[in-house]
């Protein structure tokens, strides 16, 4: 299946039931899969004027208690970041899939991975985070949807999940989970269903009292804390006491990483490769074990950015090791020769510098 | 008999009632709420209409009009 | 004796017993009572959901009985809209100023119109911007003094105000647009009765419905509430006619 179409399956398998859109390259034919198979579903499904009217009617309808999500791409997330934040402050659950392509501004219409910043830091204002979650592969960005609808009502938080443009355009196969089975929630009497037999229920994020502002941001605070401890998720690739270097690399990157890993060993270089799945809570205690590793003589992250993960990578790492960036931004993808070549490059730097001689 | 009950805790002493009222019988007081405003008060009730239209005129709903036996609306509302 | 009183006038049930923040002599006071009234009279308190906006307003939820969203500002009729695809049982309705409406927020009240989208939006004007101090809005009338056009709004330079319901009313899918003032007795029964016509639209799932209020904001005008009166009825009035601008099936051909 073609990534854009997965994604929409998936949502649809998680029971979502509102899905608001605006075409943007190259995620609009998730909105066409959606124009179909909503109204055949009996679903809602709308596209709107923008997407700063899509964010707003999610707020809307997200105020329902029902499961409802968008997708889109960078500059139209850039839009959205006012309605996030009103989301994250009145505590309403919401799924929003960002396609990445290049940027900043118009940019261009592909693959990148320069949103991580607009992403885990929050685009928007005031004290809340979105958690991120980051597939590499059509199966996995198929797991991780349904999942994101679970967390999305298990935290009350906006959550997000970006692809980039590979993911949304290449196809490879998918299996579905026939028997989908969640973990129980806590019932939604947060939601506005209509005040019969009950004091009515108000959706809001302004608190004039300093106090109740600074209560709703430690409520926040907290499920960002419970975030931390129990929704951690990353993959290791061919860690072993033989690795000289730790790439770290998401998404589709980390792909072409693995590639680039696996040539490198059958020439004899070992190396290993971190990838984080969740990029908000950002697995900072496993990298900074992983890079502690005697063995490891500096951290390669590699991105399809100017280095934005790269900052947490180091703040993870914590002087332990030296941290090295490659990457390339504007839409190009690096290929697994320019990936070898900058390890390479790399392994021998640290060879020099710390004396020691290359050891197989 | 027709008559207003008039609450001082709502009225914010905007005097709108007093130029709706088509009997002029609503004044305004010579002391003030505890929030600092002059409050309305009838100063004729005897020639009350019932007419409504002091409530329907009054931002705060500070007005409740009542009624004795047959009740006439002189208007729909 | 027994006392036989009847009450013939007191609170609706949708509007809580509560002081209101609202300025002596704003009639968003009236604005928000005739609302509860209606939803009271149709028996829709209790599955009706209000929007608030952001401006004076904001705090509607803290008078009017129902369940209510807090929107961002001009954004109310995209939560409408998200809410009633949702929920098209529920009674949905956005309560919102011209600073909202008209600037802000035009390209989302335009497009929920256009589509058609089955909810109620109450439209206070009062020519300015009132919860932050009197700003000249896209509602301001020509040469009207406020604290961003002290020297009267220049019609060269900045254009003349926009008439929403009549700009609302082009739109070719039916909709029921009139609009009303609060500023007498006579003008505000009228006012209820197009709000709740606006309300039965939508409880027969026929259409959008938006009912422009022209209302008073003395303290902004810098004037008393008798006389913030007087020059609505002088002034907005004339530049802001009363009237139904549409109604379902009553559209010529265009």
């Amino acid at each position: 299946m073609k990534g854009n179409e997965a994604i929409a399956e998936a949502a649809l398998r998680a029971g979502a039931e509102g899905y608001f859109c605006y075409p943007i390259t190259p995620q609009s034919e998730v909105a066409e899969y959606l124009s179909r198979r909503m109204p055949e579903l009996g679903r809602v499904f709308l596209q709107a004027e923008s997407e700063v009217a899509v964010s707003n009617m999610l707020f809307g309808a997200a105020s329902t208690g029902k499961r409802v999500f968008t997708t889109s791409s960078s500059p139209g997330i850039s839009l959205m970041q006012e309605a996030i934040s009103y989301m994250a402050g009145a505590l309403l659950p919401v799924v929003i899939v960002n396609i990445m392509r290049g940027g900043p501004g118009l940019g261009g219409i592909l693959p990148a991975q320069s949103d991580y910043f607009q992403a885990t830091k929050g685009g928007g204002h005031g004290d809340y985070r979105v958690l991120v979650l980051a597939p590499s592969s059509i199966q996995e960005a198929v797991d991780l949807m349904m999942l994101a609808f679970h967390l999305a009502d298990k935290y009350r938080n906006p959550i997000m999940m970006i692809g980039d443009g590979m993911i949304g355009q290449m196809m490879e196969p998918v299996e579905f989970p026939d028997d989908y089975k969640e973990p129980p929630l806590p019932p939604k009497d947060w939601a506005a269903t209509g005040a019969r037999g009950r004091e009515p229920v108000i959706i809001k994020s302004l608190f004039l009292d300093p106090l109740l502002l600074e209560k709703n941001a430690l409520i926040m605070h907290q499920k960002y804390e419970q975030m931390k401890r129990e929704e951690i998720r990353f993959e290791l690739y061919k860690i072993n006491p033989k690795n000289k270097i730790l790439i770290v690399a998401y998404g589709t990157m980390a792909r072409i990483c693995q590639t680039a890993i696996d040539e490198l060993e059958s020439e004899g270089t070992s190396v290993g490769l971190f990838r984080p799945i969740t990029l908000f809570p950002f697995p900072e205690k496993d990298i900074n074990k992983e890079a502690k590793k005697k063995n490891i003589r500096a951290v390669l992250t590699i991105e399809m950015s100017l280095a934005q993960m790269m900052e947490d990578v180091e703040k993870a790492v914590l002087g332990a090791k030296p941290v090295k960036f490659f990457g390339r931004t504007g839409g190009i993808v690096p290929s697994p020769d320019e990936v070898k070549e900058e390890v390479l490059k790399l392994i021998k730097e640290k060879t020099r510098s710390t004396g020691k001689t290359k050891q197989n | 008999m027709p008559g207003i009950t008039i609450d001082k805790n709502h009225c914010k002493g905007c005097e709108l009632c007093v130029c709706a009222c088509p009997q002029q019988i609503i004044s305004m007081s010579k002391d003030i709420t505890v929030r600092g405003y002059f409050y309305a008060q009838v100063h004729d009730p005897s020639r009350c209409l019932g007419c409504r239209i002091c409530a329907i005129t009054c931002p705060d709903v500070a007005i409740e009009v009542h009624a004795h036996g047959t009740v006439f609306s002189l208007f729909d509302y | 004796m027994a006392d036989t009183r009847t009450s013939i006038f007191s609170r609706p049930e949708a509007l809580y017993d509560r002081v209101t923040h609202y300025c002596p002599g704003c009639t968003h006071g009236v604005a928000h009572r005739l609302v509860a009234e209606v939803l009271d009279e149709l028996g829709v308190r209790e599955k009706a959901l209000g929007i608030a906006p952001v401006g004076c307003s904001v705090f509607m939820y803290n008078y009017i009985n129902c369940d209510c969203l807090e929107a961002a500002h001009g954004r109310a009729p995209a939560f409408a809209t998200g809410f009633k695809r949702l929920r098209p049982d529920m009674i949905v309705f956005t309560y919102q100023g011209d600073g909202d409406l008209a600037s802000i927020g035009t390209n989302e009240i335009i497009h929920a119109a256009n589509r058609g989208e089955k909810f109620t939006t109450i439209f206070i004007n009062n020519a300015v911007y009132g919860m932050t101090g009197g700003q000249m809005a896209p509602t301001t009338l020509p040469g009207q003094v406020t604290t961003t056009s002290p020297m009267g709004r220049d019609v060269n330079d900045i254009g003349y105000p926009i008439r929403v319901a009549e700009m609302l009313a082009s739109l070719k899918t039916p909709s029921y647009i009139e609009r009303v003032s609060v500023h007498s007795p006579r003008h505000i029964i009228k006012a209820k009765q197009a709000i709740r016509k606006a309300f039965i639209y939508q409880k027969e799932n026929r259409c959008f419905s938006l009912v422009e209020v022209l209302s008073t904001c003395p303290t902004n005008w810098g004037k008393t509430p008798s006389e913030a009166i007087q020059w609505l009825e002088a002034q907005m009035i004339p530049y802001y006619p009363l009237g139904c601008f549409k109604e379902p099936g009553k559209e010529e051909e265009s």
